[in-house]
């Protein structure tokens, strides 16, 4: 597996000119585990969607990212009344294998099927994914980011709607992930969650304010500058 | 008798049998696209560029009179203009497609009507409205023939990349960097197939046979070949059961194409397998093991 690492050189997004992310300068080494927080507004998201190529840079650049991204957006954007069989949504993970117009092999299926098992959705092949819960779905879209077999792994708040169960399951494939020295980049809101499991915190409010060790980044002090300045940022708009 | 009512009309008119075929034809191509279509959430769409062809129909009548090849070439042109306007607009300002496409194909209905009846006779008005599918001739037939065959060949190239930008268009996106040229090709199908269906239909009922069946078989069906396969069968039937009627009753052939998918609509909502008013209202018990 190739793991590059991705660095980012004053990174700025704007949305109508009103930056979402402001002069960002970093790297995120090969194989680490890295948690982005902040309060809401503070660019998270964007700067996942930078990486993904999602949204383009109005300065800046990143550099280690191309073609090996698997990114998992935020629940919203998934149309879950779309008539699709839960063993089908998982498979668009092989599209990097299989493209356009080559078959789904015996091979492929059964990939798909152990990535299911890997998340806990045996037996769930055929069902529909309307028919799925919150955590459910969350499940599937790990097993797909799986088949992707990506260096880099973007996670978009992976864990705001499911259950503590789910959460712990989840979270042991990221520690997975990372002991199979895959970059996992994950925007989180439960700083708990980070401590215990996330080596890496980078902490931003449109600018970066802290980018460290997780016990170095997450003092009363940062998260004290984060909230001002992001409510700084607030009146300024 | 059952053969005077349901045979003896195609076996003895070519005019019949050339209709039927011709709805067999828009059943092929329409009812996949009109599947796309309920998917994507595209239904008033749909119409709204069935509109939009009516004023390059109406400049080819001008250049050529009832011409099936001039008509047709000027409705491709009109809708595929109104669809990428529509589309490059809503993508480098901030009115969304829906908008910007109704903007569009207002402005090119208005036209087509000016045009139409400054220049043509209230007959000829009646013709690009609403379509001529008993004297579909053979030249239409092959157009419309070879519009289906088209639209499955590419619906099967672009099916993978269709259903995910349907699905998950984020996943689409940040996979292979673009979902603009599938929405782009799907445009150009729906454009092309409602040109094949103004010829039968005319340009206010051509979008019928695609969306009415379509929105039937969401009642039945709940996986995407599925719902294109049944969507199929229920434009035919209803072209079928439409011709029929318009001969036993003497009834313009296009209204009764469209009222009967009409009816099958209505009665799917009513009785269909799936989230229909019948499972809500007298839903069967739920599993308990």
């Amino acid at each position: 597996m190739n793991v590059p690492a991705l660095s980012i050189a004053d990174l700025t997004v704007a949305y109508d000119r009103l930056p979402a992310v402001h002069h960002l300068s970093g790297s995120f080494a090969p194989g680490s585990l890295t948690a982005i927080v902040g309060p809401n507004g503070a660019g998270k998201s964007t700067l996942l969607k930078a990486i993904a190529g999602l949204v383009t840079p109005s300065e800046g650049r990143i550099e280690g990212a191309a073609g090996n991204i698997a990114y998992l957006p935020q629940l919203a954007e998934i149309d879950r009344g779309f008539p699709i069989a839960v063993i089908d949504a998982v498979s668009l993970g092989l599209w990097r294998e299989v493209g356009l117009f080559r078959a789904i092999t015996g091979d492929h299926v059964k990939r798909a099927c152990a990535a299911l098992a890997a998340v806990g959705l045996e037996g769930f092949e055929a069902r529909q994914v309307g028919t799925l819960s919150a955590g459910q779905l969350q499940r599937a879209l790990f097993a797909r980011l799986m088949l992707q077999d990506a260096g880099i792994v973007l996670l978009d708040e992976p864990f705001a709607a499911v259950d503590e169960r789910t959460t712990a399951d989840l979270m042991a494939l990221v520690k997975a992930w990372h002991g199979e020295g895959r970059t996992v980049i994950a925007v989180l809101h439960d700083l708990e969650r980070v401590r215990e499991g996330f080596p890496e915190t980078l902490l931003m409010a449109r600018e970066p304010i802290a980018w460290d060790r997780t016990e170095n980044v997450l003092t009363p002090e940062n998260l004290r500058r984060a909230r001002y300045v992001s409510d700084g940022w607030g009146h300024a708009a | 008798m059952i053969y005077d009512t349901l045979i003896a009309p195609f076996a003895e008119y070519g005019f019949m049998r050339r209709a039927l075929i011709a709805c067999l034809a828009l059943a092929l191509g329409g009812g996949p696209i009109g599947t796309f279509l309920v998917l994507r959430r595209m239904s008033l769409m749909g119409d709204a560029m069935a509109h939009a062809i009516l004023p390059g129909a109406a400049i080819g009548f001008l250049v050529a009179g009832l011409s099936l090849w001039t008509m047709s070439i000027g409705g491709l042109a009109a809708g595929l203009t109104v669809a990428i306007l529509a589309g490059l607009i809503s993508r480098v300002t901030a009115l969304r497609e829906d908008a910007s496409l109704a903007g569009f194909y207002l402005i090119s209905l208005a036209l087509g009507v000016l045009i139409v009846s400054t220049q043509g006779s209230n007959v000829d008005l009646l013709h690009v409205l609403f379509g001529t599918i008993l004297s579909v001739t053979d030249d239409a037939l092959i157009l419309v023939a070879s519009i289906a065959t088209l639209t499955l060949v590419a619906l099967a190239l672009i099916y993978r990349p269709l259903v995910i930008e349907c699905f998950d268009p984020a996943f689409l996106r940040a996979t292979t960097g673009g979902g603009t040229v599938w929405h782009f090709v799907f445009l150009t199908l729906v454009v092309v197939n409602l040109v094949a269906g103004f010829q039968a239909l005319g340009t206010l009922m051509a979008l019928g046979l695609m969306m009415l069946p379509a929105a039937a078989a969401r009642f039945w069906a709940g996986a995407v070949w599925s719902l294109a396969a049944l969507s199929t069968v229920l434009a035919f039937f209803s072209g079928l059961a439409g011709l029929l009627i318009s001969y036993n009753f003497s009834l313009p052939s296009g209204p009764s194409i469209i009222l009967t998918a009409g009816l099958v609509y209505l009665a799917s909502i009513a009785l269909g397998t799936r989230d229909s008013l019948r499972t809500r209202y007298f839903p069967r018990a739920h599993f308990h093991d």
